[in-house]
C-alpha cells in the first residue's frame, strides 16, 4: 500500500491494484441491480454465529471439566431415550441435506418434503429430550441434585433452545417454498440452514459424548 | 440473493415512499439512524454512570457528611463500573461508532443485515431499562462490583445489593451480550463482504481495522460471559452450585449450596473480561490514527505495523486473563506464564504509540478539538500503559492488586482513553452526520477542563494506591496508615467535580450546534475517507447514484507534487501541481 506518488503515475495507465470484493462496473454491494454479493454473505453470518455458539459451549465444557475433577462428583447413566434422540437428530441432518441436494437440481417439491421431514424430526428430538428429562426426574435427578445433573439439564436446554431457533428458520424456509423463492441457482438460504443444522446435530453428539462417555 | 440479507431493492433508494415516524425514527433499518439511537442512549447512560461517580467522590472526599451508607457506597461503585463499561463504552464503540461509520467508510449502502441491526438496538434497550429498574427494587441495585465475584454474587442473602438487584443485573447484562453478539456478527460480515470496488483490506482506514478486530473479539468472548452469567443466574434462582462452595456461612446462617468453585467464576469472567478491555480500546486506537493523520496532513506512520499491531493485540488478548487473578492462589508457574504474555502484549501497543507520535512529527498540525482529544488519548494511554507495566509484574501486582493504583491504571488506559477517542470521533464526524460544525471555542474549553479533570482525579490515585489504599473501601479513615490521605481524597473529589462540570460544555455544544452551528459542507476537514465523498448528511443508501470506486488507501495527505494536500480514496490519478518537482520532500 505505498503512497501513490505523483511522479510515478502515468496518465492513462490502467487501473492498478483493483482490490476489494467488487467485480465488474457496478460494485460489490449486496443490493440487487448490482452484481450479486460475493457468495456467502448469509453463510458468513451463519459461520460467525456458529463461532459464537462454539465459544458458548467451550465455556460450558471448561466449567464442566473443572467441576468434574472436584469433590462430590457422581455420574448417572444415560437415559436410553437419548440414543433414540441422537438417531432422530442425525436422521434429520440426512433429510435436510437431501433437501439441499434436491433444490440444487431445481426440485422444489423435494425441497419442501425434505424440509418438512427435517422440521418434524427436529421437533421429535426436542420432545425426546423432554422425555429424557422426565425419565431423569423419575429417578430423582433434578437440576440441583448433583453437579452432573445440573450440567445435563443446562447443556441440553441450551442446545435445545438453539435447535428450536433452527426449527424456526426451517419454518421460514417452508414459507419461502410456497412463494417460489428457492431455485436451482438461488438457494443460499437452504445452504445456510443446512450448515447451521448439521452443526447443531454434531454439537449434540459432542455433548452426549462429553456428558456420558469421556 | 441471500435469504438472510434483507436489503432494499435499488429502485427503492431513488423513489422511497415516505416512511412513517415509527418506521423512520423508532424501528429504522438505516445504520445511520440506528447509530444515532445507540449514540444518544449510550451518552445518556454515560451521564448516569457519571452521576454514580460524582456520588462516590462526594462521599470519599467528605466521608462524615453521610452522603452514602456502606451498602449504598458499594452499590454506587458497582453501578458506576457496570454502566460505564457495559452500557456506555462497549455499546457506544460498537453500536454507536461502528454503525455510523462502517458502511460509509467501506463504501456500502448499509450493513449486511439491516433487520438484525435494528433487532440489536432493540435488544439493548430492554437491558438499559432492566439495569435502570434495578435501582428501584427492594434492596437496591447490585452491590458486588462490576466483576460480580462469586460466592458473594451467587447468594441473595449476602448483603444489600445482593437481592433482586443482582438478579436484574445479570439479566440486563445478558441483554447487552445478545445485542452485542448480533452487532458483531453484522459488523464482521459487512466489513468482509460489503466493501466497494477497489476497497481491499489493505486500503481500509484504521478505524475499520479496529472495528473489525473488535467484532472478532466480541464474537468470541461475549458467549463466555453469557455462559458464566447463565450459570450464576441458576445458582441464584434455581439453587444450583456451579460457583457456590460448601460450608459457606453468611450472616450466621449456613448456605445451602455445596461443591461449587468460586475460582471458576473468576476464570470464566476474566477470559471474557480481558478481551473486553481490548474491545474498548481497539476501535479508539483506529479512530485516533485516522484523526491524527488527517490533522497532521501526513499519512499514518507505519500502516502495516498498525494493522499487525491491532491484530496481534486482538490475538494476545486471549492469553493474558490470569493477570487479573495473580492473588487468587494460582501456581507461581502459571502466574509467570501470564506475566510473560502480559508483558508481550505491551509491545504492539507501544508500536502504535510510537507511530502516532511519528505521524505528528513535522506535520502541518491543525489543532482542532478533535485532534486535541486524539493527542489527549495518546497522553492518557501512555500514562495508563506505563502503570500497566508495573502491574504486569506478578510480585508487584500482588502488592498493588485491589488498590487505587489499579483504579488509576484502568481509568487512564481504558476509561479516559476510550472516552477521549469517543469525544474526538464526535467532534470529527459530527459535521458529516448533522450537517453542522460544533463550536470550536466551547470544544477547546471542554478539552482543557476535561484533560485537567482527568489528570487531577486519577493521577493522585497512583500514590494513595502505592500507599495501600484499597479500592471499594467505604471508609479510608478506618485504617491508621490512611489517616493522612484525607486531603488527597478532597483534591481528587474536587477534580472529579471539575471533570463532571466540563462535560456540560460538550452537552450544550452538541445540542446547540444542531440548530445554530455553521453549516458544514461535505468535507469540512479536507480528509480522505470515503465518508467525506458523499453529501452531508449522507442520504439513505449513503451515496446518490453509484457507489464510489476506490483507487488508493486513505492516507494520501501532502503527496509531494500534488495540487491539494489530500487525495481522496476515489481519485484515480493525482493531478500534478503547477510547480511540479518543487514540492517538499
Amino acid at each position: 500500500m505505498p503512497t501513490q506518488l505523483v511522479e510515478r503515475q502515468r496518465p492513462g495507465s490502467p487501473l492498478r491494484g483493483l482490490g476489494g470484493r467488487g467485480r465488474g462496473p457496478s460494485g460489490g454491494g449486496a443490493a440487487p441491480g448490482r452484481e450479486p454479493a460475493p457468495v456467502g454473505t448469509g453463510l458468513l453470518g451463519v459461520a460467525a454465529f456458529l463461532a459464537a455458539v462454539t465459544m458458548l459451549f467451550l465455556a460450558f465444557t471448561s466449567a464442566y471439566l473443572v467441576r468434574r475433577q472436584e469433590t462430590g462428583w457422581v455420574e448417572f447413566a444415560a437415559p436410553w431415550v437419548l440414543w433414540l434422540n441422537t438417531a432422530v437428530l442425525l436422521s434429520s441432518s440426512v433429510t435436510l441435506d437431501w433437501a439441499r441436494r434436491r433444490i440444487r437440481s431445481g426440485d422444489v417439491a423435494g425441497l419442501r418434503r425434505g424440509v418438512e421431514a427435517t422440521a418434524t424430526l427436529g421437533l421429535l428430538f426436542v420432545l425426546g429430550q423432554v422425555v429424557a428429562w422426565r425419565q431423569l426426574a423419575a429417578q430423582g435427578l433434578f437440576l440441583t441434585t448433583n453437579p452432573h445433573s445440573s450440567f445435563f439439564y443446562v447443556l441440553t436446554a441450551v442446545h435445545g433452545v438453539h435447535l428450536l431457533g433452527g426449527i424456526a428458520a426451517l419454518a421460514l424456509v417452508l414459507v419461502g417454498t410456497w412463494s417460489g423463492r428457492y431455485t436451482a441457482q438461488n438457494h443460499a438460504g437452504i445452504t445456510n440452514c443446512a450448515t447451521y443444522w448439521h452443526f447443531m446435530a454434531l454439537l449434540w453428539v459432542y455433548l452426549f459424548v462429553l456428558l456420558f462417555w469421556v | 440473493m441471500d435469504a438472510v440479507a434483507v436489503h432494499q431493492p435499488e429502485a427503492a433508494h431513488e423513489a422511497h415512499p415516505k416512511e412513517s415516524f415509527i418506521r423512520h425514527y423508532i424501528f429504522s433499518l438505516d445504520h445511520k439512524m440506528i447509530g444515532k439511537q445507540y449514540f444518544l442512549t449510550t451518552m445518556f447512560m454515560a451521564l448516569v454512570g457519571g452521576a454514580m461517580a460524582m456520588l462516590m467522590r462526594a462521599h470519599l472526599g467528605w466521608p462524615d457528611n453521610g452522603v452514602l451508607n456502606p451498602e449504598q457506597y458499594l452499590q454506587t461503585v458497582t453501578m458506576h463500573g457496570t454502566i460505564m463499561i457495559f452500557f456506555f463504552l462497549t455499546v457506544m464503540l460498537t453500536g454507536g461508532l461502528g454503525n455510523l461509520l462502517i458502511p460509509l467508510m467501506i463504501g456500502a449502502r448499509d450493513m449486511a443485515f439491516p433487520f438484525l441491526n435494528m433487532v440489536s438496538y432493540w435488544t439493548f434497550v430492554p437491558g438499559v431499562l432492566t439495569i435502570l429498574a434495578s435501582f428501584f427494587v427492594p434492596g437496591g441495585p447490585a452491590g458486588n462490583g462490576w466483576t460480580s465475584y462469586a460466592p458473594l454474587s451467587g447468594v441473595p442473602a449476602a448483603e444489600g445489593g445482593a437481592g433482586l438487584g443482582q438478579t436484574l443485573w445479570i439479566i440486563a447484562i445478558l441483554f447487552v451480550v445478545v445485542s452485542s453478539l448480533f452487532g458483531s456478527l453484522n459488523f464482521l460480515t459487512t466489513i468482509l463482504n460489503m466493501r466497494t470496488r477497489g476497497m481491499s483490506m489493505g486500503r481500509l482506514p484504521l478505524t475499520i481495522w479496529g472495528a473489525f478486530v473488535t467484532a472478532v473479539l466480541a464474537l468470541l468472548t461475549f458467549p463466555v460471559l453469557m455462559a458464566a452469567l447463565g450459570l450464576l443466574l441458576l445458582d441464584r434462582v434455581a439453587g444450583t452450585s456451579f460457583f457456590e462452595p460448601s460450608n459457606l456461612i453468611i450472616g450466621g446462617g449456613a448456605v445451602a449450596h455445596q461443591g461449587g468453585d468460586p475460582l471458576l467464576w473468576q476464570h470464566l469472567f476474566w477470559f471474557f473480561g480481558h478481551p473486553e478491555v481490548y474491545i474498548l480500546i481497539l476501535t479508539p486506537m483506529g479512530v485516533v490514527s485516522d484523526i491524527i493523520s488527517a490533522f497532521s496532513r501526513k499519512p499514518i506512520f507505519g500502516y502495516k505495523a498498525m494493522v499487525l499491531s491491532i491484530s496481534a493485540i486482538g490475538f494476545l488478548s486471549f492469553l493474558v486473563w490470569g493477570h487479573h487473578m495473580f492473588v487468587s492462589g494460582m501456581h507461581p508457574l502459571l502466574g509467570a506464564a501470564f506475566m510473560g504474555s502480559t508483558i508481550i502484549i505491551a509491545v504492539p501497543s507501544a508500536i502504535k504509540t510510537f507511530n502516532w507520535c511519528t505521524t505528528l512529527w513535522h506535520g502541518r498540525i491543525h489543532f482542532t478539538t478533535a485532534l486535541l482529544f486524539a493527542i489527549g488519548f495518546v497522553s492518557v494511554f501512555v500514562t495508563g500503559g506505563l502503570s500497566g507495566i508495573f502491574l504486569a509484574i506478578a510480585p508487584v501486582d500482588i502488592y498493588l492488586h485491589d488498590t487505587y493504583f489499579i483504579i488509576a491504571h484502568f481509568h487512564f488506559v481504558m476509561a479516559s482513553a476510550s472516552l477521549f477517542a469517543i469525544l474526538a470521533a464526535t467532534y470529527y464526524w459530527y459535521p458529516k452526520f448533522f450537517g453542522r460544525m460544533m463550536n470550536e471555542t466551547l470544544g477547546k474549553i471542554h478539552f482543557a477542563l476535561t484533560f485537567i479533570g482527568i489528570y487531577g482525579t486519577f493521577y493522585p490515585m497512583h500514590f494513595i494506591g502505592i500507599h495501600s489504599n484499597d479500592r471499594r473501601l467505604y471508609e479510608n479513615t478506618a485504617y491508621p496508615f490512611l489517616a493522612n490521605t484525607g486531603p488527597v481524597d478532597v483534591f481528587i473529589s474536587l477534580s472529579a467535580f471539575l471533570l463532571g462540570f466540563a462535560q456540560l460544555f460538550f452537552i450544550f455544544n452538541f445540542f446547540w450546534s444542531l440548530k445554530h452551528g455553521p453549516a458544514a459542507g461535505p468535507n469540512p476537514w479536507r480528509a480522505n475517507g470515503l465518508e467525506w465523498t458523499t453529501t452531508t448528511p449522507p442520504p439513505h443508501g449513503n451515496w446518490e447514484g453509484e457507489l464510489p470506486t476506490v483507487y488508493r488507501w486513505p492516507y494520501d495527505y501532502s503527496v509531494p507534487g500534488a495540487k491539494d494536500d489530500y487525495v481522496p480514496q476515489t481519485v484515480q490519478a493525482v493531478p500534478v501541481a503547477a510547480s511540479a518537482g518543487g514540492g517538499e520532500a
